[in-house]
């Protein structure tokens, strides 16, 4: 690790010092995976860190209730060797500083929490604002999703932001926040989640959804003047292109039409650019096969309703479906969102209920009629040879990461 | 044939309050009750119902949702007689006034002589209210202070959280029941559901043990452990 120290203040290289000593301090210790607390005293240090090290760097944001991590992925992947970015998903300040430290390459993407977009946007001068989407997840830490759209919308005003914002057409409430800006891609891909726009973001009255297209009597409505349409196959840049990723699923395709838009944006060959993303199979340990006892396990991350409802339809027909909730902070102290799950496209299947909130979860099952059994010893299940779909939210995720075993 | 229409779930359905009536439903169904549940969106007339619910919501379509049931004549289909379970956003619209977007002061429905005001803090956090003896537990989510007129009966004593004004919790009529519990309320507390249930079609009805029961006292136990002076069984006090 060569920290990037070149035309850095002395305050900086202080910080930065300070920061790389607290994270392999951390990390020697053993205490996670030693990106935030060093980020945190280099921040400390000098509160512009962040400004500093993304000067003459090409940066990419990343933001969107759904999806950051992986689109995050894809953009490095897709953009080449040598990409730097929070790649632990630490995606707050701390966590990016800790990232700029550890890269010395131009090109930067940064996954970023929804709350901080307008502090990292102003810090990092982003070539790139990338925009997936925007839906109801940990209400109770108060960020409700129409006063985010607001926040997204403020910071991105022709005062505050010049670079280019990549945003999803079809989510009414993205196109609030991106319709200011001065220059917009509008990217039309297919929307399943739409219970958090129903009440147009402009005068709350309700907005009409058609199979293609979403309007308000308003005036507000879905951009048409778009640069690239995913259906079947990728339009993008005068072609088609099929785009035969790896991970499954409708939602990754999604975040695979965004990324490669944004690289396109930024002069990049499209064939080339989805070669690279076709090559990425898991991230972060997610969509990944593990071993648990005499058991496959796939293991898929889900952290809200429009995340979990998405993830449903790349369950596997041939195995068992593991999920396993927590309620910590870091998953919202409220497990109410499982109410807004559509658990019922499971009926028929035999549910393992797990996590700490695994009787919240069972409940929610009878209640829509989904047979499920109370696991409260995952060993019982180590036995048999069934393979399974585990999907987890954010602490249980951890906790079966760390349970499970490479393949 | 039972019906319960979920009041506007597109302006006031932040936190999953559609499990309210999807837990009634199934409750009422598994004692032998036709239900049927009836969503009423933007735009549809307000149908007569046995059982009107109101879930929570942001500012915005908060004032809407409580202009449209204004003009759809809703307190007069409940003085036909429906009964009316709120939560959260739902509570304040059935007062006189509530405060949204700053501080300005909005008319409610009117059914219940109680006003809300924005309160100097937000309370976001586990919840507890005892209520005739029996703990209701739930979350809470929301910045409001909440007063009741002298012949308004709350619905609960606080135990742990804000309710109302960190006394007491919601109101109760013959046929309204609000509280500031949010979300899938009746998930956790079975025995609140069967209580609405009851009420509603004036039957007693018969126990229907499941892994709900079992929630109820796990949840009862997670409030008892951070306040010991709350009896453990979740019953009297
Ligand atoms: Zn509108």
């Amino acid at each position: 690790m060569a920290p990037m120290t070149l035309r850095l203040s002395w305050r900086a290289r202080l910080a930065v010092t300070s920061l790389v000593v607290v994270n392999t301090t951390s990390r020697w210790l053993g205490r996670g995976s030693g990106t935030v607390a060093g980020g945190r005293v280099g921040l400390a240090i000098e509160p512009k860190l962040l400004s500093e090290l993304a000067r003459a760097r090409t940066v990419v944001l990343v933001t969107g209730t759904n999806g950051k991590t992986t689109t995050s992925a894809m953009l490095r992947q897709g953009w080449g060797s040598d990409v730097g970015g929070n790649v632990t998903g630490a995606n707050m300040p701390a966590g990016h500083v800790a990232a700029l430290c550890t890269s010395r390459g131009p090109r930067v993407v940064l996954e970023t929490d929804e709350a901080w977009l307008a502090a990292v946007v102003e810090a990092t001068t982003p070539a790139v604002v990338v925009l997936l989407n925007l839906s109801r997840d940990q209400l109770d830490r108060a960020n409700e999703v129409r006063q985010m759209a607001q926040r997204w919308r403020d910071c991105l005003t022709p005062q505050r932001f010049s670079g280019v914002v990549v945003a999803n057409a079809a989510d009414p409430l993205v196109v609030f926040a991106a319709e200011g800006s001065t220059h917009v891609r509008w990217v039309h891909v297919p929307l399943a989640w739409r219970a958090d726009a129903s009440s147009c973001p402009h005068c709350t009255r309700a907005i009409t959804f058609g199979d293609d297209h979403w309007s308000c009597e308003c005036g507000f409505s879905q951009p048409t003047d778009l640069v690239a349409r995913l259906s079947e196959v990728l339009e993008i840049a005068g072609g088609s292109y099929p785009l035969d990723l790896a991970l499954p699923g409708e939602f990754n395709e999604i975040n695979a039409a965004l990324a490669a838009t944004a690289l396109v944006e930024l002069g990049e060959d499209v064939e080339l650019v989805l070669g690279r993303i076709r090559t990425l199979h898991s991230v972060q340990g997610r969509y990944g096969r593990r071993r648990y006892g005499n058991r496959d396990v796939r293991l898929l991350l889900a952290k809200n309703p429009a995340g979990t409802a998405a993830l449903f339809d790349s369950i596997d027909v041939d195995s068992e479906v593991w999920v396993a909730i927590n309620a910590q902070v870091a998953d919202g102290k409220d497990p109410s969102w499982l109410y807004d799950v559509p658990f019922e496209v499971l009926r028929g299947r035999r549910i393992a209920c797990l996590g700490e909130r695994r009787l919240d979860l069972a409940t929610r099952l009878l209640y829509g009629s989904v047979d499920c059994d109370v696991i409260d010893d995952p060993d019982v299940l180590r036995r048999a040879t069934t393979p399974v779909t585990l999907v987890a939210n954010y602490t249980a995720f951890r906790d079966w990461m760390a349970r499970t075993s490479p393949c | 044939m039972l019906r319960v229409v979920v009041l506007y779930p597109d302006l006031l359905g932040t936190y999953g309050d559609g499990g309210n009536a999807m837990v009634l439903a199934a409750r009422a169904r598994a004692r032998g009750v036709d239900v049927e549940v009836h969503d009423v969106t933007i735009g549809e007339v307000i149908p007569r119902a046995a059982l009107y619910l109101l879930g929570g919501g942001e500012d915005g379509p908060q004032r809407l949702a409580c202009d449209l049931l204004v003009d759809g004549g809703f307190v007069d289909r409940v003085e036909e007689g429906g009964h009316v379970f709120a939560v959260c956003a739902g509570l304040q619209i059935l007062g006189t006034t509530f405060s949204i977007e700053g501080d300005a002061s909005y008319r409610g429905v009117g059914l219940v002589d109680a006003w809300t005001t924005r309160g100097p803090t937000r309370s976001v956090g586990n919840f507890a209210t005892l209520v005739r003896g029996r703990m209701m537990v739930g979350f809470e989510n929301h910045g409001g202070v909440t007063e009741l007129g002298d012949n308004v009966e709350p619905f609960g004593d606080v135990v742990v959280g804000r309710g109302n004004d960190g006394i007491v919790d919601g109101f109760r009529t013959p046929r309204v029941t609000a509280t500031y519990a949010h979300g899938p309320v009746l998930a956790q507390n079975p025995w609140l559901a069967d209580e609405l249930l009851s009420a509603v079609t004036g039957q007693a009805l018969a126990p229907w043990p499941s892994v709900a029961d079992r929630l109820y006292v796990e949840r009862c136990d997670a409030v008892s452990t951070r306040r010991s002076d709350v009896d453990r069984t979740g019953g009297r006090r």
